[in-house]
């Protein structure tokens, strides 16, 4: 689906920002009832405030203040608190100074945010920079060895590599199957082999499915390729697939006029330009694992929001294809990172795969021949389990990024 | 796709509370405004969008004049589930769920993490132990939020149990069936019933109660989170007025028919009363004994053709109710608390309370001596495609045994109620009312053992 308000943040998310849970050893607050189950490891709220692994950061346009410049080995917590007049930046960084241990990105004037670590004991450098520039205010940071093992998997690196690089290859095959499906398509519209479009269009859009979040991503020619008539602004002129799939389905529409011969090749003709220059630009992404797992959870958004709802494709019917190109989607994201994931937090990992069995249960018991059942087939309570399956995934899924990070 | 295809149904939201200051029977845990006030303490003014704070578990036996509107809290632990005896609060959010997943095991656990999501809630915390600001910055918070900074305005979460938990189909889904309670049977068909099944039935309910409207919501919209993969909403009913007092303390309001409503409520001041017509009492049948110490709830959707009613003449109006409307007194005379006289004549040889007056047909006397707790609310959901108000009262009742306290009555009333002319049942659910747990228990612990 493209909405014309799309949200910028699935792949716009600050990477490499681990926070914890324990808002009260974060904040160091004392006094608070609430505090004393919030605390994972279930110190008392008066302890907490005594936690050497909880400190804050006084950022101002000229300062750096922490409230310790040493801690004990195991998750720490800055609490970095921008004081001054320009948005700043914290740093973790190595020895040397150049290796990045942690930084959080964007902290404007008058903002907290937390920046939590997982810390081996050694010598490290902190830094604000007030302005986003510059090498920063910086400071010598120890941290001492409280024996507390790290937990940290030496290969870690080495799974987001992998995970990367699988997702870029599958990218860039969809892209490659959408071109040529595109291509079979357009052919046989522009010849009036309407039947055959019609067989073609839901089979070669679910290759556009599957990368969704990626083909998104590109604001000029998203809306170009996939924008639906609801959508569209005044005066925005209509094209791309579901232009045409309302000439090849019209039953829905009051009063159309089908499009001549030569206005068929010339939308044909642009939604092949279009889907050429998302091939082209598609090869020179790279995906980082916070990008790879919201994708997958935004192709579930796509899912609820356009798919169980029948919406995406008004015309056709066909959104069941769609539905299982955004789930296939999903999966592969998901596929990529689970052996960090199993790693992190096995029992996310097993809840997840589990719900996508679970949707993809139901999903096949709409298969007809090669496809599905359309839209208009489906009974409302076959609607509503659907949609309750894509909630059940989607929950857990929304919390994949913050446990691969 | 037009546009217009894509208006979705929102929820009518209502003006804001002005909650009563009268001062608690409880004292309060941190409230949500005392946890937010000593989070500002403890950011030393780091944080500027932090409310300004108020005193740590402000207390609740503080003078009235300096507490909050709304800082009222009930216990989520006790003998009885709260939101049955609890003074009616002023909103409602009710929603009723299907069970979708076939583990025990989740059930189970689904039924833990209500219980200790609810435990906080009704204290005024937040759903989860993180909160709804705090956590990993990529993941989304435990808590939607909300309810930050509004009080817990005596929040309630009551839940209950649908026959279909037990049984489905002839299914017994979770090995549950032999702790099926007799009287837990989907509610009979009723004369002029006109039921929408997306508006009824289900396997579990949650009824969260409040004097604020976004502290309802919150409760249903985060407890409706957590089931995700376990339980989904089959349907879910708010409430902007309550319709019936359960205190001697509280003031009879009115329905939309514009009348007093549940003068004649059962009232918590009377445990004799409540232990004969409320609790399911020990002795009960021998599937149902997990039930001791719990009820019955009757949830009717009963919509209104408040327009037909407005034109109705006063005279028609009071009749059909058999009290007046100024002051909700019998039509046999007295005043509102007076026992109606049926046996009373009027000058036309006909008696002053109509035979088929609401007020005759519904009382004890007529009716074997059963009373209700009733619990109800009045509900708008909007207007219909014709330009009529959605209207109605949305009607809770809690009951010891509907098949003595509900039953018999309904099918009275759908034959022979002058009332029935301007209502119809548009939604029918009945749900078991688990006993109150202790802390550590979960809800519904004594029907798995």
């Amino acid at each position: 689906m493209t909405r014309p308000t799309r949200r910028a943040g699935d792949f716009a998310l600050p990477a490499r920002v681990l926070m914890l849970a324990s808002s009260c050893a974060v904040l160091g607050m004392p006094l608070l009832a609430g505090c004393t189950e919030n605390s994972p490891t279930g110190s008392s709220g008066a302890t907490a405030s005594a936690n050497p692994r909880a400190l804050t950061v006084q950022a101002t346009d000229t300062e750096c203040n922490l409230s310790a410049t040493s801690a004990p080995s195991g998750t720490l917590t800055f609490a970095v608190t921008n004081g001054g007049t320009k948005v700043t930046e914290f740093y973790l960084y190595g020895e040397d100074g150049k290796r990045i241990v942690g930084e959080v990105e964007n902290i404007g004037p008058g903002i907290t945010r937390e920046l939590v670590l997982k810390i081996e004991p050694g010598n490290y450098l902190t830094a604000c920079k007030p302005g986003m520039a510059g090498e920063g205010i910086r400071a010598p940071f120890a941290v001492s060895d409280s024996g507390e093992e790290q937990g940290t998997a030496a290969g870690d690196a080495e799974l987001v590599d992998q995970a990367n690089a699988k997702y870029r290859e599958y990218v860039e095959d969809q892209t490659e199957q959408l071109v040529a499906g595109t291509a079979r398509f357009v052919a046989a519209y522009k010849a009036g082999k309407d039947d055959q479009a019609r067989t073609i269009y839901p089979v070669a859009r679910m290759h556009w499915e599957r990368i969704e979040t990626v083909a998104e991503s590109f604001g000029d020619i998203d809306p170009k390729i996939d924008l639906r008539e609801a959508d569209l602004e005044p005066g925005q002129k209509w094209t791309g697939w579901h232009r045409l799939e309302k000439d090849l389905w019209p039953a829905r529409a009051k009063n159309y006029e089908p499009l001549t011969k030569a206005q068929r090749a010339v939308y044909a003709d642009d939604l092949m330009k279009n889907t050429n220059v998302l091939h082209d630009r598609v090869g020179k992404l790279t995906y980082n694992a916070d990008e790879i797992a919201n994708g997958s959870r935004g192709l579930l958004d796509e899912v609820a929001t356009g798919k169980v709802t029948g919406e995406e494709e008004y015309w056709s019917r066909t959104d069941l294809w769609d539905f299982q190109a955004n789930i296939e989607g999903a999966l592969v994201s998901f596929e990529g990172l689970r052996p960090l994931l199993k790693e992190r937090d096995p029992d996310l990992d097993r809840l997840i795969a589990a719900r996508f069995a679970d949707v993809q249960a139901l999903l096949d018991a709409q298969r007809v021949g090669d496809g599905f059942k359309t839209y208009d087939k489906l009974s409302k309570a076959e609607i509503k389990q659907l949609s309750d399956a894509v909630n059940a995934l989607s929950e857990p899924l929304s919390n994949l990024a913050a446990a691969v990070v | 796709m037009t546009s217009t295809q894509h208006v979705r149904e929102q929820p009518a939201e209502t003006e804001a509370d002005i909650a009563s200051l009268e001062p608690s029977r409880h004292k309060s845990g941190v409230s949500r405004r005392g946890l937010l006030g000593a989070a500002g303490a403890g950011l030393a003014g780091l944080a500027a969008g932090t409310a300004a704070g108020f005193a740590i578990g402000s207390d609740e036996n503080s003078p009235a004049s300096t507490q909050l509107a709304g800082t009222r809290t009930y216990p989520f632990y006790g003998e009885h589930q709260a939101g049955i005896l609890t003074p009616v609060q002023d909103r409602l959010h009710f929603a009723a769920f299907d069970v979708t997943t076939g583990s025990r095991a989740e059930l189970v656990q689904l039924l833990k993490d209500w219980t200790a999501a609810a435990a906080r809630m009704t204290q005024g915390l937040g759903a989860g132990a993180v909160g709804p600001t705090s956590g990993p910055y990529g993941a989304p918070p435990d808590d939607t939020g909300e309810a930050i900074g509004l009080p817990p305005a005596g929040l309630t979460i009551t839940f209950g149990f649908g026959p279909t938990l037990f049984r489905k189909d002839g299914k017994d889904r979770f090995g549950l069936a032999d702790q099926q309670p007799m009287a837990l049977q989907r509610l009979p068909h009723f004369p002029a019933d006109k039921l929408d099944p997306w508006k009824s039935d289900g396997d579990l309910c949650v009824q969260a109660c409040a004097d604020d409207p976004q502290v309802a919501v919150h409760a249903v919209r985060n407890l409706a989170r957590i089931a995700f993969g376990r339980a989904a909403i089959r349907w879910s009913q708010l409430g902007f007025g309550r319709t019936s007092s359960t205190s001697t303390s509280q003031a009879t309001p009115r329905n939309l028919m514009g009348f007093k409503d549940g003068t004649m409520n059962l009232k918590a001041e009377d445990p004799a009363a409540i232990d004969m017509h409320v609790w399911v009492p020990a002795t009960g049948d021998r599937k149902g004994r997990w039930l001791a110490g719990g009820s019955y709830l009757v949830a009717r959707r009963i919509s209104m053709t408040i327009e037909i009613w407005d034109r109705q003449p006063l005279s028609e109006q009071e009749r059909v109710i058999g009290r007046t409307k100024a002051e909700g007194a019998p039509l046999s005379g007295g005043s509102e608390f007076s026992q109606p006289d049926f046996h009373a004549m009027g000058s036309d040889d006909e008696p002053l309370v109509a035979t088929d007056a609401h007020v005759r047909m519904v009382h004890p006397s007529n009716n074997g001596g059963a009373k209700m707790l009733r619990r109800g609310y009045n509900f708008v959901d909007g207007s219909d495609g014709l330009g009529r108000i959605d209207a109605g009262l949305f009607f809770l009742a809690y009951v010891l045994d509907p098949r003595t306290h509900f039953i018999p009555i309904q099918m009275k009333l759908g034959l022979g109620d002058g009332l029935s002319e301007y209502v119809q049942h548009t939604g029918s659910a009945l749900f078991a009312i688990p006993p109150g747990i202790a802390q550590g228990e979960h809800v519904g612990q004594a029907m798995f053992a």
